[in-house]
């Protein structure tokens, strides 16, 4: 049957909607009525047919406009993309499991076909057929990473591992949540790390590091992560901050429901064959207030959530100037009752 | 959740002896498909099902990473360790199905590297197998010293002399060729990475030199895989499971606790990954710590222990499992 791909905006006009069954499958990120930051990875399986977890690379009805969102922000700014030059093998890697999921999860929109180092990539939904040599970076109009980034909804950290440590030594990140790969390239996990408040206590970081260089091959892992955005604009970044950062002060009564967007971060980490890197794909899933409270369990969940967050966590996420007006509106759809468990709407 | 690896089924599609001591084994997937892509220096955990009890030992992968129809180990016999390479030896011919772990590396190339160079002793030439294929298949720059016993020992150095001609050096124990390692190492370009693998001594010979002549610990990479050692039975009360069990003579601790229903995480089985590190939670005796992962003052304290290595002298030992 296929995925009807969405035309929309991110920028601009901001035309960017849910369709009512992607409204049911975006990945709530809260399963009770309070949040607290906490090491929260589990392996990453195939989950429910109908969920974002369907495919271990999900592509959903927002594939084609993301990827016309991501050309125009490296138009703007390439360096939104950057591999040091020891991370070309890793690139390969990318490739091999974006080609390989992309093609097994949705057949009838990606065709990958092998003869040896002869590979055949067909991409329907943007158009593209190409036959080029594996490992060979002659052969691709941009360098492995690029190419097959350029065609796979969310951000992607690759991770050279050495010495006991991460070090984020390449990326495409295009859709970021208030960080800069330019800042961070070359940085290792704890470098990286270090601007995160209430997570001090250095013991967590030690064991997700931990826990991330013994991440196994065929074995990958996820996390979900979230914040809010005003706007469903997918660049965040520091870089962009002028344009958007002013975005929180528009926030009104009236305007909350169809500007504030919860925003979800699904993470996953996987282990790269040939460099013995780590991939950390970060996919993003926008929704907008008036399509989240159309599920009257998060609707609730979120009011409780947001009003009983700890200040120093809100500041972090930026929710600070609205948050008032916000837990105002949403306090109008919690009638007290409770939540059932679990993440999902009833 | 256990970070125990996920498996292979595979069946034994070949066993070629080498010389008087090391026996080569190849590996297809049962299913006909293609083995996961590794990279250099990974191993599997192959598991021996030998009579009633099941051993797992590592092995590093020596084929090619440029080819994946099957994966290959060499074994070298080992007549007075705790029994996995006899059984590997004896019992394991063509045709035998058997299961794998998909590859973990714990020795992998650093690709920043200008310049790779590889020292070997022994049977500690098996990752270099792989590496060297991987970088020959890359244009990589890389040079390979090798010290064996005898020529007749000199596992795979024809093979890799023919191979790479003068990027392999051998070193031969019974003609008193020794590598002259402060020249070798002094000598090297800017960026270049030293690998080594081999038996502890030489490990610890390279490392030390390495350290004195400057050379910074980053680009120091060694592989070694201590083989668990025999010892005096000891008991052990596991506090989570609540169940007390004994680790045997020719057993690991690891073992112990696996033969006893619960699952701990591993990878290397050579006390050299962290994963199986277990808190100690009371103990009345002395504790022989035989890895490579904690640290002097982990071993100190005796909070800390490596149960895949790792043994225990005394009266009573509880740990958190
Ligand atoms: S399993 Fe690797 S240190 Fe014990």
């Amino acid at each position: 049957m296929g995925i009807t791909f969405r035309k929309e905006t991110f920028r601009d006009d901001y035309t960017f909607r849910n369709s009512p069954d992607h409204i049911r499958r975006f990945p709530f990120p809260f399963n009770e009525d309070s949040y607290m930051y906490a090491v929260n990875i589990e392996p990453h399986v195939v989950g429910p047919k109908g969920s974002v977890l369907e495919n271990l690379i999900d592509v959903d009805e927002h594939y084609v406009a993301e990827m016309q969102d991501r050309a125009l922000v490296l138009a703007e700014d390439p360096l939104r993309c950057q591999s040091l030059p020891h991370m070309t093998l890793a690139g390969w890697d990318l490739l091999e499991l974006l080609m390989e999921q992309q093609a097994l999860g949705y057949p009838e929109h990606f065709t990958l076909t092998r003869d040896g180092d002869r590979w055949r990539w067909i991409n329907r939904p943007l158009g593209i057929d190409d036959t080029f040599t594996f490992g060979d970076t002659s052969t691709l109009p941009y360098g492995p990473m690029e190419y097959i980034t350029r065609q796979s909804q969310g951000d992607f950290c690759i991770l050279d591992q050495r010495d006991g440590n991460l070090w984020m030594d390449a990326g495409m990140v295009t859709t970021q949540a208030d960080w800069s790969l330019d800042f961070d390239i070359g940085m290792n996990f704890f470098e990286w790390h270090a601007p995160v408040p209430l997570a001090h206590e250095k013991g967590i970081f030690i064991r997700a590091l931990k826990f991330l260089t013994n991440i196994q091959q065929g074995k990958p892992a996820r996390r979900l992560n979230w914040t809010m955005t005003i706007n469903p604009r997918l660049d965040t970044s520091p870089e962009n901050y002028h344009k958007w950062g002013p975005d929180r002060a528009t926030v009104t009564p009236e305007n909350v429901g169809q500007k504030v967007h919860l925003r979800v971060e699904l993470q996953s980490f996987w282990r790269l064959p040939r460099s013995n890197g780590i991939v950390f794909p970060i996919r993003c899933y926008l929704i907008k207030m008036d399509e989240l409270v159309t599920q009257p369990k998060w609707a609730r969940r979120l009011h409780r959530v947001i009003r009983d967050l700890p200040e120093e966590l809100a500041t972090y996420k930026g929710l600070t100037r609205y948050r008032p007006t916000l837990i105002e509106w949403l306090s109008k759809l919690d009638d007290g009752s409770p939540t059932s468990p679990g993440f999902g709407p009833d | 959740m256990s970070t125990g690896t996920t498996k292979l089924d595979v069946v034994v599609s070949d066993v070629v002896p080498v010389n008087e001591l090391v026996t080569r084994f190849h590996f297809r997937r049962r299913d006909g498909e293609l083995l996961p892509t590794f990279s250099g220096g990974a191993h599997v955990v192959v598991e021996m099902r030998d009579g009633n009890r099941t051993r797992l030992n590592p092995y590093s992968l020596m084929g090619s990473p440029l080819d994946t129809r099957e994966y290959t180990i060499s074994v070298r016999r080992d007549d007075i360790g705790r029994g996995g390479s006899l059984f590997m030896h004896r019992s394991v011919h063509a045709g035998l199905e058997m299961v794998i772990s998909y590859p973990v590396n714990l020795f992998s190339l650093d690709l920043r590297a200008k310049k790779h160079l590889m020292l070997a002793g022994g049977i500690g030439i098996t990752p270099f197998m792989a590496q060297t294929a991987q970088l020959a298949g890359s244009g990589g720059n890389f040079e390979l010293h090798y010290t064996c016993r005898t020529a007749s020992l000199g596992t795979y150095a024809d093979l890799l002399q023919q191979r790479y001609g003068r990027r392999v050096r051998l070193y031969h124990d019974d003609r008193n060729e020794r590598v002259d390692l402060d020249r070798l190492l002094s000598s090297q370009p800017l960026g270049t990475h030293l690998y080594v693998c081999g038996p502890a001594g030489m490990i610890n010979w390279v490392r030390d030199r390495a350290a004195v002549l400057g050379w910074p610990s980053e680009t120091v990479h060694f592989e070694h895989f201590a083989a668990p050692q025999p010892g005096a039975p000891f008991d052990v009360t596991l506090a989570v499971s609540g169940k007390t069990i004994r680790v045997g003579e020719q057993q690991s601790l690891l073992e112990a606790i696996e033969a006893a229903g619960v699952d701990p995480p591993y990878l290397c089985r050579g006390g050299v990954c962290g994963q199986c590190e277990t808190n100690v939670i009371s103990y009345d005796g002395k504790f022989i710590h035989n890895d490579h992962w904690l640290s002097e003052e982990d071993h100190r304290s005796g909070c800390k222990i490596m149960p895949c290595v790792s043994r225990f002298e005394g009266k009573s030992l509880v740990l958190e499992r």
